[in-house]
């Protein structure tokens, strides 16, 4: 995948583009939102991570700018800024994501996959599936093998969101975000204790596991250990 | 309701009392006036009367009863101003120009005062005259008089009209300070106004000003002036949070990146590993402080006004008391959400989540296995009351206003996790939102309420402002 950094701390931009790099992807990055700005209209990406405050073009100024030329290529704002009205700026802007510095490189990792996975949105699934375990999208049921499991309407909105996401890694603020819609700190870990009842309805008494807590990052749901 | 508060105004009091003054200072004045032009006058016609007695004391010594009888007969027939009456012990007139002895209005000193009739062509009209009497030998009396009566009607005149101009006096004063004390109340309404809508948080108002350039332009040039600081100083306060932010966020994020970055090519299990994973753990820690610090400064500097929009607050509690719900079952504690209707307050949707989430993290968090947390909406007339009540062990009385303070954590609490920051930022959400934190004793436990005053009456159309990454 091609992605653009737009990033005027050297240091964080060298960080982001080894770590992109050791991801697997192709990393092009710009130090000022000139540079930024001519290579976003010049060149096709995947993904544009842009830092909010840049020298030359903001940040802002720099994905209004693109937006009016009709370019769609998502973008996720980096951003040290305070945050209270600032992540509505950003996403009025045009940006898709927004992620506060300082931020953990999995956390951006898997926001990035995420990104990635909507600009190539497979047909439009009624069902999902993960292993054994099935997701009717329509008559809002699951099921895993032959035995059907009672989910509560916010565990199910969990359950496909990770199963959307079926191998990627999914962090708990993205959770937070996507299926509460909070973009608040919950002091301690809700997230966990809401995963460990999904787990107990969908995982236990299976012989293999399907939901996988990733130490240091969150979760991901896959059929294979 | 308009004119009570017209009589408070100030510029009607002024008003009021300058005119009483004036009121008080001309009537001394023509009073005195009138007093004193009364006394000369009366002095006069009395030292004129004075002398004429003394001539006829003269020719009644010289010439005896009859002498002074000629004297008389022929200054009565004279004419002008002077009266006189001779008459005998039998009070019957002997010579003069009155007809009968009079009746005495009053008696002043040596003076006497009478009314008598007076041929006016051919008519008769009442006069007043002012004279002397004196008692002659044989029973025999004499009264020497002037006419006073053009005198008299302008004292009388005088004295009929003076209360009514005072009263005049009165009501145009009353009709004056009226139209001033409105005309200076509508100036200080919309400077009033003003400072209203800049207290709601529209900071860019100005109080407007005239082309008059008279003390209340001064006042509203000058108001402008201080608001015109303040705005700077916001958004100077706002450049500094922002600065602050990015400044210390930046190594933040270095120093979070290298830690990661090194651990990613440690095992995790080997000493290192497990050194540099709680070094992440830590430098988390520092960010969730540093992150909570900065949410107080930026609510608490009013930053986060311009993001107020309608919020549903029942649905904001079901949604964070949803959230909750799974950790309170897993410690045994019974959340309950009292029902109410739907109540609409203008707020920051964000803050006060993460408001109510602190309330609730916390009651939960302090509340033993088998207690309660109830979570309740309230419209009250002071305001929409938001509670969270606990069955946990509460905070004494003497420490409910030191808890709010930041880094302030009971001892019982110091080794349970947390910033310490939870109920500071609940203060400065509820100060954001010119609403009321109250702690309370639920008997036992703590009840926090927060009430908020400013309600929406009309229900707003539901706001989604941030969509998320949705998959």
């Amino acid at each position: 995948m091609r992605i653009l950094v737009v990033e005027d701390d050297l240091e964080a931009q060298r960080y982001l583009v080894n770590g992109l790099k050791e991801a697997g992807h192709v990393v092009d990055d710009a130090g000022d939102g000139d540079i930024g700005l001519t290579l976003a209209l010049s060149r096709p990406y995947d993904v544009a991570i842009i830092d909010r405050m840049l020298p030359k073009v903001d940040g802002l100024k720099l994905v209004e700018e693109i937006r009016e030329h009709g370019n769609v290529t998502p973008v996720l704002f980096l951003s040290a800024l305070s945050e209270v009205d600032d992540r509505v700026k950003g996403l009025k802007a045009g940006g898709d994501d927004y992620l506060t510095k300082p931020y953990a490189f999995v956390e951006l990792l898997a926001r990035i996959d995420a990104l990635m996975r909507r600009r190539h949105p497979s047909v439009v699934k009624t069902r999902l599936q993960v292993g054994d375990l099935e997701l009717d999208l329509l008559t809002r049921t699951a099921k895993r093998g032959t035995s059907a499991i009672e989910l509560q309407p916010r565990e199910f909105r969990l359950l496909e969101y990770l199963m959307r996401h079926a191998g990627q890694v999914v962090t708990r603020t993205m959770l937070l975000e996507s299926v509460w819609e909070y973009h608040f700190d919950p002091q301690t870990n809700v997230i966990d204790v809401h995963i460990s009842r999904l787990r107990a309805k969908i995982d236990k008494g299976f012989e293999t596991p399907l939901l996988h807590t990733v130490r240091g990052a969150g979760y991901m749901i896959r059929a294979r250990a | 309701m308009r004119a009570p508060r017209l009589l408070r105004t100030l510029a009607f009091r002024i008003v009021f009392v300058y005119i009483a003054l004036f009121a008080v200072s001309a009537a001394s004045l023509l009073y005195f006036t009138y007093w004193n032009t009364k006394r000369a006058l009366v002095s006069e016609g009395d030292q004129t009367i004075d002398a004429e007695v003394t001539g006829l004391a003269e020719q009644y010594q010289r010439l005896g009863l009859a002498g002074l009888a000629d004297v008389i007969l022929s200054r009565s027939n004279r004419g002008g101003q002077g009266l006189y009456l001779l008459t005998d012990r039998l009070n019957r007139p002997i010579a003069g120009n009155l007809d009968s002895w009079p009746s005495f209005q009053s008696v002043q000193g040596n003076f006497v005062e009478f009314d008598y009739q007076r041929h006016l062509g051919d008519q008769l009209v009442s006069h007043r005259a002012r004279g002397r009497v004196f008692p002659l030998a044989g029973d025999f009396q004499l009264l020497v008089a002037r006419d006073v009566d053009e005198r008299y009607k302008t004292e009388k005149l005088f004295t009929t009209t003076l209360p009514w101009s005072g009263l005049l006096m009165l009501a145009l004063a009353l009709v004056g300070g009226g139209l001033i004390s409105r005309n200076v109340l509508t100036r200080l309404d919309s400077i009033n106004r003003t400072s209203r809508e800049i207290m709601a948080g529209d900071l860019s108002r100005r109080v407007p000003v005239t082309r008059a350039g008279d003390e209340f332009d001064e006042l509203a040039s000058n108001l402008n002036r201080m608001l015109d600081r303040t705005e700077r100083l916001m958004r100077g306060m706002r450049e500094v949070t922002d600065s602050i932010a990015h400044d210390l966020r930046t190594p933040l994020n270095r120093l979070r990146n290298r830690l990661e970055g090194t651990l990613s090519q440690l095992d995790n299990e080997s000493r290192e590993g497990k050194e540099i994973g709680a070094a992440v753990d830590e430098t988390d820690q520092l960010i969730g402080t540093f992150n909570a610090l900065l949410l107080i400064a930026e609510a608490e500097a009013g930053v986060a006004r311009e993001a107020m929009a309608p919020v549903d607050l029942p649905a904001v509690v079901e949604g964070v008391a949803e959230l909750y719900g799974p950790v309170a079952e897993e410690k045994s504690v019974a959340l309950e959400i009292a029902p109410c209707g739907a109540v609409t307050i203008a707020g920051n949707k964000r803050l006060i989540s993460q408001a109510l989430a602190n309330l609730l993290d916390n009651a939960i968090k302090y509340t033993p296995s088998g207690g309660s947390v109830k979570v309740a909406v309230a419209d009250t007339p002071s305001g929409v009351a938001l509670s969270v009540a606990d069955t946990g062990p509460g905070i004494p009385v003497e420490a409910r206003a030191h808890v709010l303070e930041r880094f302030v954590r009971l001892e019982e609490s110091r080794n349970s996790p947390g910033t310490g920051l939870g109920l500071s930022l609940v203060a400065a959400v509820a100060r954001l939102h010119d609403a009321r934190l109250d702690l309370d004793d639920n008997k036992p436990g703590l009840k926090a309420t927060l009430v908020f005053p400013n309600r929406v009456t009309r229900p707003a159309p539901q706001l989604r402002l941030a969509a998320p990454a949705q998959g």
